[in-house]
């Protein structure tokens, strides 16, 4: 299981360009442009570099792709056949050329596991986990960040204790368990949510994919039973990763206030006699808001690429089971593929939080 | 601990430099005492420790032995938290596993964060295209799914305990270099490294000797925090089958031995699960007590 | 920023959506809808050229027909005429002669012809995928099989390279890759020479009970009956089949409701539904034999002591009733039950104390051996169990867990000292097991051969590498049983492949299904035949 980053340092750990003397708003701008540019070069070198170690893994892996296309029978002479027809007889920085120039024209080329496009594998899988993804920041944003807001105004009380217990079971519960005696007791015991998989089997290509997002295509089509039915199995593992979510989200919540509510404005907010409540969500929680959708982005980013084994107890046809199943077949195109999106998503929410951070935050300016 | 003692240790003014360093350390100990889940923690840990070096003593039965006509026999008297599913004990296996976790634990806690220590701070003081080139690697590892690149490194060198923990040193440098070079940027330009610097000592003396003890105390919060991640992750790899073989009894692949069980046996997949979590949650209460001692930014809570 | 708005929106919305019904009425599924859950993430084509994977063929089963097949109500009965009415063997038995049948109608409104049969043959073999090869053993080849295979009218006629028995031809005929595919549609959709390959691997072409729906690999597959069938509409309208890998998330669905049949139960869960009321369990016998091969290569293990210890070393009776409860029986030989001239004998038992004296005789006290097992539960514990009998006879057994790919690409490397796996048959006849347990016309290196025998490193005897080429040409049925009982005998005396297990399928249910079969030991599932009440 991979657990949130805990640092929560904004973006890649660039120190705010010291500023000081007021230049012109020109400039300002200038250079702001300047320094974003930077950041879509790194980002693209970031993500062929991704591209380059996936391939080179996927190349010493001894993990023989050919196989997995002929089959356990296979004669030698149709063993070699398929050997040159998938190209796997150039030398690897001709198939690493090859490749590069696909991926620029949007081709990832085709699935030796599922014998389908990789593009359209794809197009298939993301949407799943983002929707549980998203769902899963959703509960962790709702529930960790007043949580988290609390416990730092009560520090001490039975509240932050609470609190503190509950992140830190959080962060030492094996997922793959959890998931399993959940889905006992839930699903197989209570019967209150959905069973494992997207949907009810009857539900099965019922509704029209418009976002791949079952719950929003279900509302589209204003297929209500749809959309109960797609809700009741998300509710589970979303909860589930909404928990892990809210274990980071509350904790870095709880030390962001810790330090906005020692600062001296908030002395000095409370000294002209402000309400508590307005001095924690008008002033300090407002303070906060910047670093706070950080983490939120990095959570949202590590459930995207760490629910591997949630989606492999819930049969949730994600994007890290179809990764997990590809890289076992030494199904390579499936595998960079899937480690393209996932990357490009996670640098994407980097930059996006960088970005934020150099508009919003006041310091930085 | 006599009264003396106390008080030399507590004393405002330190004669010596060993004073004031015991001194410090024992304050942090106060401190972290008083932190009750915090010393929870460290007695689960302790207790772990010795039951890992007593296994063969302490263990009931030899956990690898089979008897399939008493397979999947529930917790009793003889088998105090059941039998698997090839008739062995489960608390033997238990008490054997705790070798594995802790050799897991420690492999990995050795070679990260030093991997992540020396590429941290070599690309925080050196600057310019050297940090450049590091920090792009780093990200590259960070934009990676961690646990499929840990899949693919263990496929790569075949499965086994050892290159289970080699992937995941491997995938779990990255966030330490970053913590390391942002340690490494806020103190480059201090006073006391020009000074060090114009009495004549080398960038490599710089570093080993005035850079990397200032950010180690940091780093080893941000291991402890991360020792539950590792046994997780290591589980993690032993569920997927791809960690340790059998018949070692590691805690996550008799998980994943025991999910075939879970309607009807329960017990086979919940009391390694119940261990990894007892264990992964006093890393987690021992990396937050010490946090609170040592982390001078979020310190004293 | 006005910032409490967003929060309480947020938290106004995520009590709304937790407060919302979320128990949907578990419905039983509908009454003309068959809904099964299986592992199905093997398949990686419907091209009946190229499907040959088990989950694959159920699917290419139900779209298309064969010239002959099984009657699924009936499967001892045997070879049944199907869109091949009628047939007939010449005089020096090398031409085969079968008539169409007339009026039957592919998906596509197209009639069927002889001249799709011929060519849903010929494409096969030119395609050279992995199922080739059961056409091949007639002598068919990329050059020549449109000289072989021809059509005249309503006849579809095939010239075999020898006079091989009657039963061994209809037998391979009636496995998928002789399914007949729609050629005018195929071809129109034909990409440079691939025979309409890449289209036909995700679509469907052909004249069976059911089209195809939809095929989200890994996920699920839907099929939709054909109402203009020629054999009769079938009963189930709909076919999901959903992608389900644990054992115990198939049996929750089951329980609940949401599923009518579940096809990988493991024995703990198909022991744990026995006092459901609602819920049944039908045991199939399958072609699968679970057996352990002995590489040759290995300085101990080709020791002729050595292999007869090993045959006592395996706790078949404890296997058998432990974690293979109910799903593998004790099966000694390489032909499996149901096949024709399989034998029943299993003369091994586990006894430590005789393997011990036979190798203490040989002088053998210690040594060391590695095993690479697939990751699948049934073949790690049987690994573990005799890795524990072995340790009482002083030998060591060193298990090492892979993924399939892993270990295949060792097996055939010829690189894996013990190998615990699965054969599964290619078609319904006994030379598909006799020809790769039981013959070995090359044991070098560097031949590349696909035979069991070949990946265990074992020079096969000449004389029972020709009594297994001769049972394919006895046309006398008698005479053939007892070629293939004579060959098993002397298999058991030498060979150092140990046949140990044959796999019993375990199919859980609602009790209202009626008429399930997964296709017994020689074919694949069959849903057109399946009822619910």
């Amino acid at each position: 299981m991979v657990q949130p980053d805990m640092t929560g340092q904004p973006g890649r750990g660039t120190p705010p360009p010291a500023g000081g003397v007021p230049s012109a708003r020109a400039a300002r701008l200038r250079r702001r442009a300047r320094s974003l540019g930077g950041l879509v070069l790194s980002l693209a070198l970031t993500l062929l570099g991704l591209l380059l170690v996936t391939f080179v893994i996927g190349r010493v892996m001894p993990i023989d792709p050919v196989l997995k296309v002929v089959g356990e029978r296979a004669t030698q002479a149709q063993y070699e056949a398929a050997r040159i027809a998938m190209g796997l007889d150039k030398p690897l920085w001709q198939q690493f050329l090859l490749y590069m120039g696909e991926v620029l024209r949007g081709d990832f080329g085709r699935s030796i596991s599922t014998g389908h496009p990789v593009a359209q594998d794809l197009r298939r899988v993301f949407p799943a986990t983002v929707e549980l993804a998203s769902l899963g920041t959703l509960i962790g944003v709702c529930v960790g960040v007043p949580l988290g807001v609390v416990a730092a105004a009560r520090r001490g009380g039975w509240i932050d204790q609470i609190a503190r217990v509950v992140a830190l079971v959080g962060y030492s519960m094996p997922i793959f368990w959890l998931g399993l005696m959940g889905l006992l007791l839930f699903y197989g015991i209570l019967g209150w949510v959905g069973g494992p998989g997207r949907q009810g089997i009857i539900y099965d290509g019922m509704v029209p994919t418009v976002t791949g997002l079952i719950l929003v295509d279900s509302l589209i089509a204003g297929d209500w039973a749809a959309f109960r039915d797609a809700f009741s199995h998300i509710v589970l593992p979303a909860s589930l990763l909404g928990y892990f979510s809210l274990a980071y989200i509350s904790r870095m919540t709880r030390s962001f206030m810790l330090e906005q509510l020692s600062a001296e404005y908030v002395v000095t907010a409370r000294v002209k006699g402000l309400s508590e409540r307005r001095v924690i969500w008008g002033h300090a929680f407002r303070n906060i808001l910047v670093p706070l959708i950080t983490v939120i982005a990095l959570s949202f980013g590590s459930l995207l690429e760490g629910s591997v084994l949630t989606e492999i107890v819930f049969s949730w046809p994600g994007i890290g089971q179809y990764i997990t199943k590809a890289l076992l077949a030494g199904d390579m195109n499936a595998v960079l593929g899937g480690t393209v999106v996932v990357g490009t998503c996670f640098v994407a929410l980097n930059l996006l939080s960088d970005i934020l951070y150099r508009l919003l935050d006041p310091r930085a300016k | 601990m006599t009264e003396t003692t106390r008080a030399w240790l507590l004393s405002d003014a330190p004669q010596t430099r060993r004073q004031a360093r015991m001194g410090a350390l024992y304050q942090g100990w106060l401190t972290f005492r008083a932190n009750r889940l915090a010393m929870v923690g460290l007695a689960i840990l302790i207790l772990l420790v010795l039951v890992a070096a007593f296994a063969p003593w302490i263990a009931p039965q030899n956990p690898y032995a089979q008897n399939l006509a008493e397979r999947l026999k529930p917790p009793s008297a003889q088998h105090w938290l059941g039998t698997d599913a090839l008739g062995r004990d489960i608390l033997s296996r238990l008490i054997h596993g705790s070798r594995v976790t802790l050799f897991i634990v420690g492999t990995v806690a050795l070679i990260a964060p030093v991997i992540g220590l020396f590429v941290g701070t070599v690309a925080g003081f050196a600057g310019g295209w050297v940090d450049q080139v590091l920090m792009r690697i780093t990200d590259i590892f960070l934009a990676f799914p961690k646990l499929i690149l840990a899949l693919a490194f263990v496929a790569a060198l075949g499965p086994g305990i050892g290159n289970a923990v080699l992937a995941l040193a491997v995938t779990s440098w990255p966030p330490y270099a970053r913590l390391a070079r942002a340690e490494t940027l806020t103190i480059r330009n201090a006073d006391y490294i020009a000074a060090a610097r114009l009495q004549g000592a080398g960038p490599l003396r710089l570093l080993i000797g005035h850079i990397w003890p200032l950010c180690v105390s940091s780093l080893i919060v941000r291991v402890a925090l991360d020792m539950a991640g590792i046994i997780l992750s290591a589980a993690g790899l032993g569920f997927l089958g791809l960690g340790a073989q059998p018949p070692m009894p590691e805690w996550g692949a008799m998980i994943s031995d025991g999910r075939t069980y879970i309607l009807d046996f329960w017990w086979v997949a919940a009391m390694p699960g119940m261990a990894i979590f007892i264990v992964s949650l006093a890393f987690n209460l021992l990396g937050d007590g010490l946090r609170d001692v040592l982390d001078p930014k979020g310190g004293r809570e | 920023m006005q910032n409490r708005f967003p929060l309480r929106a947020l938290l106004l919305a995520s009590a709304v959506a937790m407060a919302a019904p979320v128990s949907a009425a578990w419905a039983e599924t509908p009454a003309d809808t068959l809904v099964i859950a299986h592992q199905i993430d093997d398949i990686i084509s419907l091209d009946p050229g190229q499907s040959f994977e088990f989950s694959g063929q159920d699917v290419v089963h139900s779209l298309y027909d064969r010239l002959v097949d099984f009657d699924p109500l009936d499967l001892n009965a045997g070879i049944k005429p199907s869109l091949a009415e009628s047939w007939e063997v010449s005089e020096d038995g090398k031409t085969i002669t079968l008539t169409m049948r007339e009026g039957v109608k592919f998906h596509s409104g197209n009639p069927v012809r002889a001249e799709d049969a011929a060519w849903s043959l010929q494409r096969a073999v030119k395609l050279n995928k992995s199922p080739a090869f059961i056409l091949n053993q007639f002598g068919f080849t990329a050059d020549n099989v449109d000289e072989m295979v021809t059509f005249d009218g309503n006849k579809l006629i095939l010239k075999l390279d020898q006079p091989y028995a009657q039963s061994f031809v209809l037998n391979c005929l009636a496995s998928e890759v002789g399914s007949v595919i729609d050629k005018e549609t195929a071809m129109q959709h034909a990409e440079g020479e691939d025979f309409g390959n890449a289209w036909l691997s995700t679509n469907d072409s052909g004249s069976g009970p059911y089209t195809l729906g939809a095929w989200r690999p890994n996920e699920a597959v839907q099929l939709v009956a054909s109402e203009e069938y020629w054999q009769g509409a079938p009963a189930m309208k709909r076919v999901i089949v959903r992608h389900v890998q644990e054992s115990s998330a198939q049996r929750l669905l089951l329980e609940q409701g949401d599923v009518d049949v579940a096809r990988n139960l493991t024995p703990t869960d198909v022991e744990g539904i026995a006092g459901n009321d609602e819920l049944k369990v039908a045991d199939e016998l399958r072609g699968r034999i679970l057996y352990m091969g002995l590489s040759q290569k290995d300085p101990l293990l080709q020791r002729p002591e050595m292999i007869e210890a090993m045959k006592y070393l395996i706790d078949y009776a404890g296997m058998e009733s432990s974690f293979l409860k109910g799903q593998w029986k004790v099966h000694q030989n390489f032909l499996p039950e149901g096949y024709l001239g399989a034998s029943d004998e299993n003369p091994w038992t586990y006894d430590i104390e005789k393997a011990r004296q036979i190798l203490s005789d040989a002088g053998i006290t210690s040594g060391t051996v590695k095993t690479v097992v697939r990751d699948i539960r049934e073949y790690v514990d049987a690994a573990q169990t005799l890795q524990a009998a072995m340790a009482q006879v002083g030998l060591t057994l060193e298990i090492q867990q892979m993924t399939g790919a892993q270990v295949l690409d060792a097996y055939r490397a010829r690189q894996v000292p013990v190998f615990i796996g699965e054969w599964g048959p290619d078609y319904a006849d006994p030379n598909t097991n006799a020809s790769t347990f039981a013959h070995n016309p090359n044991n070098a290196d560097d031949a590349g051969l696909s035979q069991l025998a070949w990946r265990n490193s074992w020079a096969v005897p000449d004389e029972m590498n020709q009594a297994v080429e001769a049972a394919t040409l006895e046309g006398d049925t008698d005479k053939r049983v007892q070629m293939y009982l004579d060959i098993q005998s002397q298999y058991r005396e030498i060979a150092p492949i140990i046949p140990m297990f044959q796999k019993i399928e375990q199919v859980a249910m609602q009790q209202n299904v009626q008429n399930w079969t997964s296709g017994g030991s020689v074919t694949s599932v069959n849903y057109r035949q399946v009822t619910k009440e």
